[in-house]
């Protein structure tokens, strides 16, 4: 695996579509997707590299967790084309995305409380012995070896989830999406409802995802943590792409200012957004 | 894949993350943990000592001698093995409230098609499971593919089975059974293993499961995993053998009707261990086992690990329906009979068995092999008054009694759990 050595902190990866002939792990063009009347994602296009954090920011309403939908399968778009590893795919269900490599990681986790740190790890993928019994061993050495290169603490992978804190529930989270082979992570507001020191946990294991060269889209309503640790910000507003900024040469109020509408300044990839401006929005 | 994450990470997130807890192999048993993990049945274990103790006390003995010991093991069959059934029901976070009306329906199909219709015994028996799975299978498909609460769907099935019965049995209230295959599994005075079955086959049991532990613990060690300490370990082996080994002695010196014999393991009681060993097996050993936890645990997370739900949901139902049809046929058997009344505190009993004995009402929670103590406390209340000649006013009141405060301490005992959790 490919690896980008890169001082922590000021990453940037190159823009999309420039001459590094560097292909976007996932590509989408001319995302639509309605509820009924409601458009809720209006012609959005979106990409993620390979060893590169996409925050993915806008206000309630805004289409963020439809697009990650998506993604994800859970609620295909009406139209448009993705590609990963630049071949077209169709995800039309979560098992697709799944094949594809593709894991989210939902805001509620997803981990059955009542089973231990393993069974949660190995959820819907249990490793076997030749006479079919699950191999507890073999997934107790997998998880352990997962946990410790994320650099997950807890106090025994046989604990039971429920009596984790949040942070380390987060990590287990995510260390799932490891063991599934994951090339592309989407994280839910992956902060939310965490403490300081918690939510440090999680930022430094999001860039562990990232130095791992997978491609991991953070959705965040917290500016701050999204600007600690992503490489590019993409602003969803009223189901459209209101654009995409470096963090490194951003302000937060920019960016605050591209999720409320108050100005589309400072828009880094003209030819992401541009074309669909003059569209007529059916949003409010 | 490790060098892949050899990377250089800001000077300040290194120190704050490396002040939590730590990950280790090192062995931890902490009294709490032992009290919590593996005496989590220390309460209703005493309950059931006292309630021995008092019995023993007030009927002079009667109530361990081994003829009485070998009746109660008798008695507890049927509810624990509907109990079983219901006790993965309630794994799920679901209930079954038709295990009773399914058991006794089963046992009167058995028992039409063997008396009236000369169908052989073992046909007949076949024919009673394959109804009650088929009873399971409705009742799953309405609950897991239509999700109708589980509590209408099979309570409504209970009243219909009920009607059903009636009428196969047209007006008749008890249909003597006498097909000596059925009669000779749990009602006769050969329902008895051989006693070189009898013990050897549990002995069997108990030297591979004490093998397996050890076998456990070495690859355990040698793989560089956490084990638990010897002494654990030995203690665990010891208790279990001591528990089978002396119930085994005090069957196999258990006089017979004719002096001089004595009547051994039941095949009742082998057919109730039989099927707990095995579905113990199957819940902590496979994949399906897994599922059905994690359903009950969580069911969402469940489908989004991509398990079939629904498909675990009617496994679930049908092996329950199935388990209360057994139930229902060895009941049958053991009284020669079956009745168009159903039990009316059968229900309750095998409900009751289960959450006494510790799953949770909730879901999720909870290990089959707590049926035992469970029934076993019904069983000996229920056998205990009858010694004392206690009519079924006091019995009723008192296994009440009994079961509210099991729930209680079950209610009590998670709420303190939530609590502890979330201080953390």
């Amino acid at each position: 695996m490919r690896r980008n050595s890169i001082p922590e902190g000021s990453e940037v990866l190159p823009p999309p579509g420039s001459s590094t002939g560097q292909e976007p792990r996932l590509w989408m063009r001319g995302i639509t997707k309605s509820f009924r009347a409601v458009c809720a994602l209006n012609n959005v296009h979106f990409e993620v590299y390979a060893g590169e954090v996409v925050g993915l920011v806008g206000d309630n309403g805004a289409g963020k967790s439809t697009l990650m939908k998506t993604i994800s399968g859970a609620g295909p778009a009406d139209e448009g084309e993705i590609m990963v590893d630049g071949q077209p795919v169709k995800i039309i269900s979560p098992q697709v995305a799944t094949r594809l490599g593709i894991e989210m990681v939902y805001q509620d986790l997803a981990l059955c409380d009542n089973l231990d740190v393993v069974s949660n790890l190995f959820l819907g993928r249990e490793l076997r012995t030749a006479y079919g019994t699950l191999n507890e061993m073999a997934m107790e050495q997998q998880g352990l070896a997962v946990l410790r290169t994320l650099d997950v603490k807890i106090p025994s992978i046989r604990a039971i989830v429920s009596t984790l804190s949040g942070g380390q529930r987060q990590s287990i989270a995510v260390a799932k999406t490891i063991l599934r082979q994951a090339k592309i992570v989407l994280l839910d507001e992956p902060t939310a409802a965490l403490g300081v020191a918690q939510t440090r946990q999680v930022l430094n294991l999001i860039r562990r995802l990232r130095g791992q060269n997978l491609a991991v889209v953070v959705i965040s309503h917290n500016l701050a943590d999204v600007f600690e640790v992503a490489d590019r910000v993409i602003v969803l507003r009223l189901g459209r792409r209101a654009g995409t900024f470096d963090v490194k040469t951003t302000t937060t109020q920019q960016i605050v200012a591209a999720m409320t509408g108050a100005e589309f300044g400072e828009i880094m990839q003209s030819e992401t957004t541009d074309e669909n401006r003059p569209q007529k929005g059916n949003e409010s | 894949m490790s060098e892949i994450f050899r990377q250089q990470l800001p000077q300040e997130s290194t120190t704050t993350t490396s002040t939590v807890e730590v990950l280790d192999n090192t062995q931890r048993w902490t009294l709490r943990q032992f009290v919590r993990s593996d005496l989590g049945f220390l309460p209703v274990l005493l309950t059931l000592v006292a309630i021995t103790v008092y019995f023993t006390v007030t009927t002079n003995g009667i109530f361990l001698a081994t003829g009485n010991i070998s009746n109660l093991l008798q008695q507890i069959i049927t509810i624990g093995v509907e109990g079983l059934g219901v006790s993965l029901v309630l794994l799920l976070g679901e209930i079954d409230l038709s295990v009773v009306s399914v058991g006794t329906l089963s046992a009167v199909v058995m028992g039409v098609l063997s008396e009236r219709m000369g169908v052989p015994g073992w046909e007949a028996i076949i024919a009673g499971l394959f109804i009650g799975a088929v009873a399971g299978c409705i009742n799953g498909f309405f609950i897991a593919v239509l999700r109708v609460p589980s509590f209408i769907v099979t309570l409504a099935a209970s009243i219909a089975y009920a009607g059903l019965l009636l009428n196969l049995l047209a007006g008749q209230a008890t249909l003597i059974v006498h097909d000596p295959f059925i009669t000779a599994i749990a009602g006769s005075p050969l329902s008895f293993l051989p006693d070189i079955v009898g013990v050897g086959l549990p002995t069997l049991v108990l030297m591979f499961y004490a093998a397996a532990l050890v076998v456990d613990q070495i690859l355990r060690r040698r793989s560089g995993l956490r084990t638990r300490s010897l002494l654990h370990l030995i203690i665990q082996v010891v208790i279990v053998a001591i528990i089978v080994e002396g119930t085994i002695v005090v069957l196999e010196n258990t006089p017979g009707p004719t002096p001089g014999t004595y009547l051994g393991v039941p095949n009742s009681a082998a057919i109730l261990f039989g099927l707990i060993l095995l579905i113990w097996l199957a819940l902590k050993k496979t994949r399906f086992g897994r599922y059905v936890y994690a359903v009950g645990g969580n069911a969402e997370a469940a489908r989004r690990a991509g398990i079939h739900v629904v498909g675990i949901r009617m496994a679930i139902f049908t092996l329950c329906s199935t388990l209360a049809a057994i139930g229902g046929m060895l009941a049958a058997s053991r009284a020669n009979a079956v009745a168009s009344q159903i039990s009316p505190t059968l229900l309750l009993d095998a409900i009751a068995a289960a959450v006494i004995g510790g799953i949770s009402l909730f879901g999720g929670r909870g290990s089959v092999w707590s049926i035992v103590l469970g029934a076993l406390i019904i069983g000996s209340l229920e056998n205990g008054l009858d010694l004392r000649s206690q009519g079924s006013d006091v019995k009723q009141m008192i296994e009440g009694a009994v079961l509210l405060f099991a729930v209680t301490i079950d209610a009590l005992v998670r709420h303190a759990q939530a609590q502890r959790e979330n201080d953390r």
